[in-house]
């Protein structure tokens, strides 16, 4: 039971060895053994990204341009999603140190309060990263273009709406004269990757073709991001200009002159190693999270049922939160190596 | 079914009331230092472009803003400042060790790789 308020440990509790060493119980010592190696694991990840980067310099994207959507809100809001799934996992570290402050007070209702606030705050950051991940693979209304001279850029600016698709010449389900009105901007980006856009003209999946009825892009800027031969690194074109460079790439009817979203072998935001990066760094630590919720739940069932409680001590919690923890940890670091600089 | 083949130890797993009402003092402190680090972090980033003059200075700040709030995770919340000094050289200094090695090494690596791929490209 509670009391071992003095350093004197008692025979039950030593290790086989029959000393304990630095005065921790064995599992807490290889929680923090296992933190360690699984911290080297995410540290050469985030070197290995560091390394790549410096291949590419210039070429690579900025996190600011890249992550500035918000769920639900149209517009320009720089980091400030993930800023939030940063202060959602801060939190819930937070309250997890909390639910152990209250069980060294043997307070079970305490503890009960603040695994359960832990437990939601797992959930809401899994679920932002869902989101983050299914917008990063969407991609943005414009793709990343290839210039006429080979230069890459990516593309800022208002997406002129799709009003319609004017069929001229029939194919397996379109009759001629037909106007399509559903699913405009899926087929429209499909369309232009695969070199179907033409003139103005667009090949539907189903072989009919059609002029496109879409109000005019605005306000463009290009930023380029790899050098083909009249534009450097890093320089932005901007107004009728940018819309004409835009749109010869768009209506060239050539596949793969715009990129949208990303997938595992090309993204619109940079080179094909930093989707991977992405890819796999946020979901090395998605998965932590995940399993960290599971194991908080497992604890919590735990302490529900009272089996800590009847132990004499909570120290269950505390290694689980150790764990939490250093998810929370990770999290700060890939902020910092992925989004900020 | 209550187990007692479980070893487990519990010093220091306990503490009083007033040490309670203290130590939540302390991890709300923590929370609003690390909160208002992730703000300025932030206003910083989205203020200041990375084409900017300042932009290698605003990196560095970045960098141990970063490392100033790992050190309040770990030492606070996951308590090992509170730990036996020994504990603390075994979690910390094998873990120093092996990262400084490799950023030395990948970076500078890097680094030549780029200017050998530039060469080439020339």
């Amino acid at each position: 039971m509670a009391g071992h308020a003095s350093k004197e440990i008692d025979s039950k509790t030593l290790w086989g060895g029959k000393i304990s060493p630095f005065s921790t119980s064995y599992g807490k010592l290889m929680m923090w053994f296992f933190l360690v190696s699984d911290a080297l694991t995410f540290t050469g990840l985030l070197i290995s990204y560091g390394f790549t980067r410096h291949d590419y310099l210039g070429s690579w994207p900025i996190g600011e341009e890249t992550f500035h959507s918000l769920p639900l809100l149209e517009g320009n809001y720089p980091l400030i999603y993930v800023a939030l799934m940063t202060f959602i996992l801060i939190v819930s570290s937070v309250t997890m140190v909390l639910a152990v402050e209250a069980g060294h007070r043997m307070d079970r209702k305490g503890v009960t309060k603040w695994m359960i606030a832990t437990i939601i705050g797992g959930f809401f950051f899994v679920g932002s990263q869902a989101w983050e991940w299914s917008h990063f693979i969407h991609g943005s209304d414009f793709g990343k273009v290839e210039l006429a001279d080979g230069s890459l850029a990516i593309v800022k600016g208002n997406f002129g709406e799709i009003e319609s698709f004017e069929v001229t010449v029939a194919g397996h389900h379109h009759m001629v004269g037909d106007k399509v009105t559903e699913d405009l901007k899926h087929e429209y980006q499909h369309a232009i990757a695969d070199g179907h856009l033409h003139n103005g003209i667009i090949t539907l999946h189903d072989g009919s073709q059609a002029k496109v009825n879409k109000m005019a892009n605005s306000d463009m800027t290009l930023i380029v991001k790899e050098f083909g031969g009249d534009h450097a690194i890093g320089s932005e074109i901007e107004g009728a200009e940018a819309i004409a460079m835009y749109e010869e790439a768009v209506n060239s009817g050539e596949a793969n002159r715009v990129i949208y979203g990303a997938n595992m072998k090309q993204n619109e935001y940079g080179p094909q190693h930093y989707g991977q990066f992405f890819f796999f760094i946020t979901g090395f630590h998605g998965f932590h999270v995940f399993s960290g919720v599971m194991i908080n739940i497992l604890i919590l069932l735990g302490v529900i049922k009272g089996t800590y409680h009847a132990r004499g001590h909570y120290e269950m919690v505390e290694k689980t939160g150790l764990y939490w923890h250093f998810v929370d940890l990770v999290w700060v670091f890939v902020f910092t190596f992925f989004y900020l600089v | 079914m209550l187990r007692d083949d479980i070893i487990e130890y519990s010093l220091d797993a306990h503490h009083s009331e007033e040490k309670g009402v203290e130590l939540r003092k302390t991890i709300w402190k923590v929370t609003f230092l690390l909160t208002a680090i992730t703000a300025v972090e932030v206003a910083l980033g989205s203020m200041i472009k990375q084409s900017s003059d300042y932009w290698q200075i605003i990196k560095w700040i970045f960098i141990v803003l970063t490392i100033v709030k790992a050190g309040y995770i770990v030492l606070s919340f996951m308590h090992l400042g509170d730990e036996r000094k020994g504990l603390k050289y075994v979690i910390l200094l094998p873990y120093f060790v092996f990262a400084a090695y490799l950023i030395f090494i990948l970076l500078n690596e890097g680094t030549a790789i780029f200017g050998a791929l530039s060469e080439v490209a020339n």
